[in-house]
């Protein structure tokens, strides 16, 4: 996909139709993809909720708890949700396809997909289980 | 020499942001979006968060998840903005909106970690 469009003077017209701007409408597998690249927005702001929350405690006790009576909010609550569930589901799908991005082999044969995968949720869980030892 | 494209490099680092936000995104979301303003489980106290966050290594762990994680996402809300809405001749706005967003909130990232004190 090249990002400049050059149009040359006797350039042949396409014969695409451009496909309507609802196309991932049309399918259930083009609206999964869809969700999945919305994940990003969700992403995007739980990065900003995290770093709101660092500077909170770097601020002090007071800006901690002033933190957390703002994280009660509905529209917060709300947007955590479906940031949740929204990661989530990168999440699973981001580990089911990590064996058809990697590639690995082991001597001559190929690490079965099964693996991969399983290794990438294995990283998961001892991830989480790290995390909740650590905050709880 | 032919000019080299930064499109390989943002493949990688949309990778490694996949990665980074996949295994870290959801428990921390889960429980400081969730179950501790729900009351579900007590949240840490400033004291026990403050001397972790304070720690070098979170602060580094966390300034990866942080950058690689809004790279990952401004590199797939371009090409959501890009193959969803077909808006392909806005590429360089696109492209400066996402990335810089991922630029400047990666400095901030950066300066709150930096002076935690």
């Amino acid at each position: 996909m090249s990002e400049r469009t050059a149009y040359s003077e006797y350039h042949p017209r396409w014969l695409r139709r451009r496909p309507s701007t609802y196309w991932w409408l049309e399918r259930r597998a083009y609206l999964a993809f869809i969700t999945r690249e919305l994940s990003s927005i969700f992403i995007a702001w739980f990065v900003v909720y995290l770093l709101l929350l660092v500077r909170a405690v770097s601020q002090g006790d007071a800006s901690y708890h002033q933190f957390l009576v703002w994280s009660r909010h509905p529209v917060v609550l709300v947007l955590n949700v479906v940031t949740l569930l929204f990661v989530v589901f990168h999440a699973v799908t981001w580990f089911n396809l990590a064996p058809k991005a990697m590639v690995v082999h082991l001597g001559r044969k190929r690490l079965p997909a099964a693996l991969i995968s399983a290794s990438n949720y294995g990283a998961w869980v001892v991830v989480t289980a790290f995390v909740l030892w650590l905050m709880l | 020499m032919a000019k080299r494209s930064l499109e390989p490099m943002l493949w990688l680092v949309f990778s490694a942001g996949g990665v980074a936000s996949a295994l870290f995104v959801p428990i921390l979301v889960l429980l400081f979006g969730l179950a501790f303003p729900l009351g579900w489980l007590s949240p840490p106290s400033y004291e026990h968060l403050h001397g972790v966050l304070r720690h070098p290594l979170t602060r580094l762990v966390l300034f990866g998840v942080c950058t690689l994680s809004l790279f990952h996402g401004a590199h797939r809300f371009r090409f959501t903005l890009y193959d969803g809405l077909q808006i392909k001749h806005l590429n360089e706005l696109i492209n400066v909106f996402c990335y810089g967003g991922a630029i400047v909130l990666s400095i901030w990232a950066g300066y709150l970690l930096w002076r935690i004190g």
